[in-house]
């Protein structure tokens, strides 16, 4: 990165610190719902930006990360940082199960992603039918007006939205290390051309299980933050594909395989949906799937005009990085 | 319970099942040819459903009659979906093709949620209610209808792609782009053609499944799925295959939906589908590439 790229990266950084002092409540929700997105989208990245492989069932492992925290609280009483432990342990190992079916039995392109799906679906389905955790009518975590305790992840917006924050900064710091590190690189050449990397003597099922878990790991603690701050779950909606999509918009959007896309994506993907919404809404008409609509354009606008994403193009025009195609 | 209860639902299923089969045809089609993975092919379907609802609607048309005029509609929208955006990505990496073809499943889903509200909305005919009594099994007349134009449709798909000169030049393009392209084949053109193919097809299958079916946006996913684990269980791009896995499914998911829980019954599918792409992941019918 160049001077220019890091005062511009720490200048928003001090921005986003600040920004509950400055801004109301509506303000403070949407930035807090851009940085989950970016957050999770930086997690996905770790699968497909940096390993190559591409998961359509990402929602599988924030649903994971989501119940098994709640459950562990609502049942239990243990608070989310404890049961973020077993919450990362369950997704990890759900993930490195369907990891290791895949590429043990070899399956590649569209029929691992279709593996992801069908994994995400059949825990749709089936969490709607597990009464212990509420069922199709839903898993609802008790709110207390009033009450700070951010021992068990109960208090104000303001907490939750820091909390975000620094998950978003800590997976950011954490990509950047991993990627600069042999095993990133291992990643990237398995992403290049497997059968290459394998010549060198890269091992192919090793670099792609820790990429799973790795990316599995943060995703569940996406889902820790989201069953805490919304308050409830429901399977519909948590294993959706439509919440998979919405995943991996942030990444696709800012750029794949590099470490700010996702963060700029999601900056430029909610605050448009939304305004998008608020507007239509202002203007007194209701139009459901409006949001979803403009992702959608959003997404075949940017595949077929900007396949690298918003963020390499960015860095270029404004030379915030020494040169193009080194990463960011 | 005698076995003719069983029967009964395997049967019902198994005429379900070939409507499934037809819209995963169009599906297959598409792969087996243009190579491109219809993310959106679902989408289409429940589009070409509230095709035959509307026409329903406005002109009192039996969707058995106005199929073929969501199909021509749809054969237009695919094909110059193909010319406009998806040959671009043929060449593309696979990842490029799912994403943009992703982003157009929801469009087209979201749009017609905003069109259509997200309520259901049905097709009433003459014989909606009527039973036909064949040996032991007593089968719905929309149900048989609807299994039977399927076949039909099928069957032409199948003599098409078998004896017309235009299909036969659509299978050297499956076979080998490059060798065809050397013959002289209109690559791009063929593409174009099969992308409609696929999609008019997708479009009948959804003017049938109207009659079975409510139409509703929130089943376009479900059926692109659906539309998937049979492919992938018949075989991406055998064409009998598609046809016997919507058999097998339908008949599976009718039994399922029986003996368990109605809620249960597309778990049953993902679990099959695991199953295939792990142990055949060319499917059943497919070669193995």
């Amino acid at each position: 990165m160049t001077g220019r790229g890091i005062v511009l990266l720490v200048l928003a950084g001090l921005l986003l610190a600040v920004a509950p002092l400055v801004g109301d409540r509506y303000v403070v929700s949407v930035l807090t719902t851009v940085l989950w997105f970016a957050y999770v989208g930086q997690a996905w990245n770790v699968m497909m930006g940096f390993s190559g492989l591409l998961s359509l069932g990402h929602a599988l492992y924030v649903g994971l990360g989501a119940y098994v925290s709640a459950a562990l609280f609502v049942h239990y009483g243990i608070g989310p940082w404890a049961g973020m432990l077993l919450a990362m342990l369950v997704s990890v190992a759900v993930g490195t199960f369907i990891g290791f079916l895949g590429f043990r039995f070899g399956v590649k392109g569209v029929h691992f992603s279709l593996l992801t799906i069908a994994f995400a679906e059949v825990a749709r389905i089936g969490f709607d039918h597990i009464q212990w955790l509420g069922g199709s009518g839903g898993l609802f975590l008790p709110v207390e007006a009033g009450v700070s305790d951010p021992l068990n992840l109960r208090g104000s917006p303001t907490l939750f939205y820091y909390v975000i924050l620094a998950l978003v900064l800590g997976a950011l710091a954490l990509s950047r290390v991993l990627l600069h590190s042999r095993l990133g690189y291992q990643w990237l050449a398995v992403r290049e051309d497997p059968e290459a990397a394998e010549a060198v003597g890269v091992d192919l099922f090793r670099a792609r299980m820790t990429a799973v878990a790795v990316s599995s790991a943060l995703t569940a603690l996406g889902g820790v933050f989201q069953a805490f701050y919304f308050n409830n779950l429901f399977p519909e909606q948590v294993f959706s594909m439509g919440r998979s999509i919405e995943i991996i918009l942030p990444a696709i959007v800012g750029g794949i395989g590099t470490l700010i896309g996702p963060i700029l994506g999601a900056f430029i993907l909610t605050p448009l949906g939304e305004g998008l919404t608020f507007l239509i809404e202002a203007g007194g008409l209701d139009l459901p799937g409006l949001k979803q609509l403009f992702y959608g354009v959003a997404l075949v606008t940017i595949v077929v005009f900007r396949p690298e994403g918003v963020w390499p193009w960015l860095a270029r025009r404004l030379r915030l990085v020494r040169q193009p195609g080194e990463e960011a | 319970m005698p076995i003719d209860y069983y029967l009964n639902i395997a049967a019902s299923g198994l005429l379900t099942g070939l409507v499934y089969g037809l819209a995963a045809l169009g599906l297959s089609v598409i792969f087996g040819v243009v190579r491109v993975v219809n993310f959106a092919h679902g989408e289409m379907m429940v589009a070409g459903m509230y095709g035959a609802v509307l026409l329903a609607g406005f002109l009192g048309l039996d969707p058995l009659l106005s199929a073929p005029i969501v199909a021509a509609v749809l054969f237009v929208c695919g094909w110059l979906l193909q010319r406009g955006v998806v040959n671009k990505f043929v060449e593309r990496p696979e990842h490029m093709q799912f994403i943009l073809l992703l982003g157009i499943a929801s469009i087209l889903v979201n749009g017609m949620l905003m069109l259509f509200g997200p309520d259901a909305r049905n097709v009433s005919v003459p014989y909606s209610f009527d039973t036909v009594e064949i040996g032991p099994m007593l089968l719905d007349a929309v149900r048989l209808r609807a299994g039977a134009a399927a076949i039909v449709v099928a069957a032409a798909l199948f003599a098409f792609f078998r004896f017309s000169r235009t299909g036969k030049a659509i299978r050297a393009c499956a076979d080998n782009p490059l060798g065809a392209r050397v013959v002289g084949l209109n690559i791009d053109g063929l593409y174009a053609l099969t992308f409609g193919i696929g999609a008019a097809v997708v479009g009948v299958a959804g003017a049938l499944m109207s009659l079975l079916v409510d139409a509703r946006p929130q089943l376009a996913p479900e059926y692109t799925l659906l539309s998937f684990i049979i492919v992938i269980i018949g075989g991406l791009g055998s064409l009998p295959g598609a046809l016997l896995g919507g058999m097998l499914i339908g008949v599976s998911e009718a039994l399922a939906g029986f003996l368990l829980m109605p809620s249960l019954k597309s778990l049953f599918s993902y679990g099959v589908l695991i199953v295939v792409l792990l142990l055949r992941p060319q499917g059943l019918l497919g070669k193995r590439s």
